[in-house]
C-alpha cells in the first residue's frame, strides 16, 4: 500500500491506528471473557457482606495496596510462608482487583483470622506498639471516626451491574447487615450468615455503640482468604 | 514512488525525504540483526508449540509438555517434602515431649520452630517472646494456660476464645458493670490482688472478697489455676497494667484476649516445633 495516502490523511491514519490496536487488544482480552478455565470452579466465594465492602473501600482509600499485595503466587517461599496460592476465583468479585508483587508489607491474600480483632486494631492505631521494626504509618483516625454507610445498598447495586451476583434480598438488608454484622446484639445472625456465608461477626474495634471505620477495614481484613476450603478441592483442578 | 534518489557521495539510495536540503540515507539492517530477528520469530513458533499459548474460545492451547506453573509448584513441594521426609516422619510419631527429650529432634525443631515464630506469633508475641501489653510475655516463666510443652501445643492448635471448637475458654465475671461488687469492694480486693506481689497492703476485707469470688480461677493463695487460664496474681507479672487503677478497671470489666487457632493454618509438624521453641524461650515447664 502506498504509504502517502495514510501518512497525508491524519483521519485515515488515526482509524487505521485504532483498527491495528484493537485487534491486538481482541485478541488478548476476549479469550479472557469467554474462556471458562480462567476462573476456577471452586466452592466458597461470595460476594462481600455490606461491611466488609466498606472497609475494602477505606481498604483502597487509604492505599493499603500501595505496600500490601493480595496475590500469593505460587513459589515454594510465598506458599510456605502465606498458605495457598491465590486463585482467580478468589478476586472474581473484586473491583478493582488488589493483585500485585509490591510488597513493603507482608501479603495480605490469607490474613483472615492470622491476627485478633484486637491486634488489628492496636496494630492499626500504632503500628510500632506491636511490630518495633514497621514502617506503616499509623491509622489511628479509622478508630474515631463513624462509618458512612447511608449509601452501603448503592454500593451493592453498582457492582451488581458490573457482574457481582447481589440478590435483591442482599441489597434490601444493606443497612441493618452493616449494623449487625458489626455490633449487633440482638439480632439473628443465621440470617446474615446465610447470605454471607462464613461472615465474621463481632464488635471489631471494641467499641459496641458505634460503627466506625475500624470495624469496616478489620472486618474486611479478617474475611480475606478465608472463604475457599482448600481441603475440599483436588489440586488437579486448579492446574493450568 | 517514481523518483530514485540516489545520494552522490557514497551512491546509496535515500529515502526520497528531504528536510532542508538534508536526505536520510536508506541503509539496509545489518544482516547480523535481520538473522536474529527472524530467529527469534521461529523460536516463538516453538515456544507457541511447547508451551500454554493461544487462546481459543472457550479455553487455550495446552502445549505439547503440558506445562503448569502450579503443578510445578506442586511437584516442587513434594521433591522439599520427600527431602524432609525422614525428619517429618520422626515429627510425626513424636509427642511435643518426646521431641524435647530428644536433643537432635529438638535442635532441628528450634531451628524451624525460629522461622515459623517470627512470621506467626511474633506481630503479637514479640520478637523471641518478648510480649507487649495485652499479649503475653513467652519468655518467661508465667503461664496463664500452662506451660509444659503439651499445654503449648494445645494452646497453639486451637487457640484461646478463637471461635474454634475446642478453644480454651475463660472469661472474667464483669464484676462491677455486673453489679456483682460494690466500686468499694472492688477497690478493697485491688487492694489484696496487688499486695498479693508485695505492692501495698490488704484490708481484711479485700481478702474475705477474694476468698469469695476469685480462688475458682486464682487459686486461694492466688497463684492462678491453669486449667481454667485463670492467671498467676503473686508474680508481678501483668497483661493489663499493674497499676491501681488498671487492676480495678481489670475486675469492673475484665478484657480478654483472643490467640487464633493454628490447627487450620499450619501443619502439625510445624505447629510441634514451634510449641517446642515457645517451650525453650525460657521459662517452659
Amino acid at each position: 500500500m502506498n504509504h502517502r495516502i495514510l501518512e497525508r490523511n491524519v483521519i485515515l491514519l488515526a482509524v487505521a491506528i485504532l483498527l491495528t490496536v484493537a485487534i491486538g487488544g481482541l485478541v488478548q482480552l476476549v479469550p479472557l471473557y469467554t474462556m471458562e478455565v480462567t476462573i476456577e470452579e471452586v466452592e466458597g466465594v461470595r460476594p462481600y457482606t455490606p461491611l466488609e465492602l466498606a472497609g475494602r473501600n477505606i481498604y483502597v482509600r487509604e492505599g493499603c495496596y500501595l505496600c500490601h499485595s493480595q496475590q500469593i503466587r505460587p513459589f515454594r517461599d510465598e506458599v510456605e510462608r502465606y498458605g495457598h496460592y491465590s486463585l482467580a476465583a478468589e478476586s472474581m468479585y473484586d473491583h478493582p482487583f488488589q493483585w500485585g508483587s509490591k510488597r513493603t508489607g507482608p501479603d495480605l491474600a490469607r490474613v483472615g483470622g492470622k491476627y485478633s480483632n484486637e491486634w488489628h486494631v492496636a496494630h492499626l492505631i500504632a503500628p510500632r506498639s506491636l511490630v518495633p521494626e514497621t514502617v506503616m504509618p499509623a491509622y489511628p483516625f479509622l478508630a474515631e471516626k463513624e462509618l458512612k454507610f447511608d449509601d452501603a445498598a448503592d454500593h451493592l447495586r453498582t457492582l451488581r451491574m458490573v457482574g457481582v451476583p447481589y440478590t435483591d434480598e442482599q441489597i434490601e438488608n444493606a443497612l441493618d447487615d452493616i449494623a449487625n454484622q458489626a455490633n449487633g446484639e440482638e439480632f439473628d445472625p443465621d440470617a446474615l450468615l446465610e447470605r454471607y456465608p462464613k461472615a465474621v461477626i463481632g464488635d471489631f474495634d471494641g467499641d459496641p455503640e458505634r460503627v466506625t471505620e475500624m470495624d469496616a477495614l478489620v472486618a474486611y481484613l479478617q474475611m480475606l482468604g478465608t472463604l475457599v476450603d482448600f481441603t475440599a478441592v483436588q489440586p488437579e483442578q486448579l492446574y493450568r | 514512488m517514481a523518483d530514485r534518489d540516489t545520494d552522490a557521495l557514497t551512491g546509496i539510495e535515500t529515502t526520497g525525504h528531504e528536510w532542508d536540503g538534508i536526505k536520510e540515507l536508506n541503509n539496509p539492517l545489518p544482516r547480523w540483526w535481520l538473522y536474529l530477528f527472524y530467529a527469534t520469530i521461529i523460536w516463538s513458533i516453538g515456544y507457541f508449540i511447547v508451551y500454554p499459548a493461544w487462546p481459543t474460545l472457550s479455553t487455550y492451547s495446552k502445549g505439547v509438555i503440558g506445562y503448569s506453573s502450579r503443578a510445578e509448584l506442586d511437584r516442587h513441594m513434594e521433591e522439599v517434602k520427600a527431602s524432609r521426609s525422614a525428619w517429618l516422619e520422626r515429627f510425626e510419631a513424636a509427642s511435643v515431649d518426646d521431641i524435647v527429650g530428644d536433643t537432635e529432634l529438638l535442635q532441628y525443631a528450634m531451628a524451624g520452630g525460629r522461622t515459623i515464630f517470627a512470621d506467626n506469633c511474633a506481630p503479637c508475641h514479640g520478637a523471641g517472646g518478648a510480649g507487649a501489653k495485652e499479649y503475653p510475655i513467652l519468655a518467661d516463666d508465667d503461664w496463664i494456660w500452662g506451660g509444659t510443652p503439651e499445654a503449648i501445643y494445645t494452646t497453639l492448635l486451637y487457640g484461646i476464645r478463637s471461635g474454634h471448637d475446642d478453644a480454651l475458654e475463660s472469661e472474667m465475671l464483669r464484676f462491677g458493670e455486673d453489679e456483682i461488687l460494690e466500686p468499694a469492694q472492688i477497690e478493697a480486693v485491688a487492694d489484696y490482688v496487688l499486695s498479693l506481689s508485695g505492692n501495698g497492703a490488704a484490708s481484711e476485707e479485700g481478702q474475705e472478697i477474694f476468698l469469695e469470688q476469685c480462688v475458682a480461677c486464682h487459686g486461694e493463695d492466688g497463684t492462678g489455676v491453669a486449667d481454667f487460664g485463670g492467671p498467676n496474681l503473686t508474680d508481678g507479672i501483668w497483661l493489663y497494667g499493674g497499676s491501681r487503677e488498671a487492676v480495678i478497671s481489670q475486675i469492673n470489666a475484665p478484657r480478654h484476649g483472643v490467640m487464633p487457632a493454628w490447627i487450620d493454618r499450619l501443619d502439625d509438624v510445624s505447629i510441634k516445633q514451634v510449641s517446642v521453641y515457645v517451650h525453650a524461650l525460657g521459662g517452659g515447664e
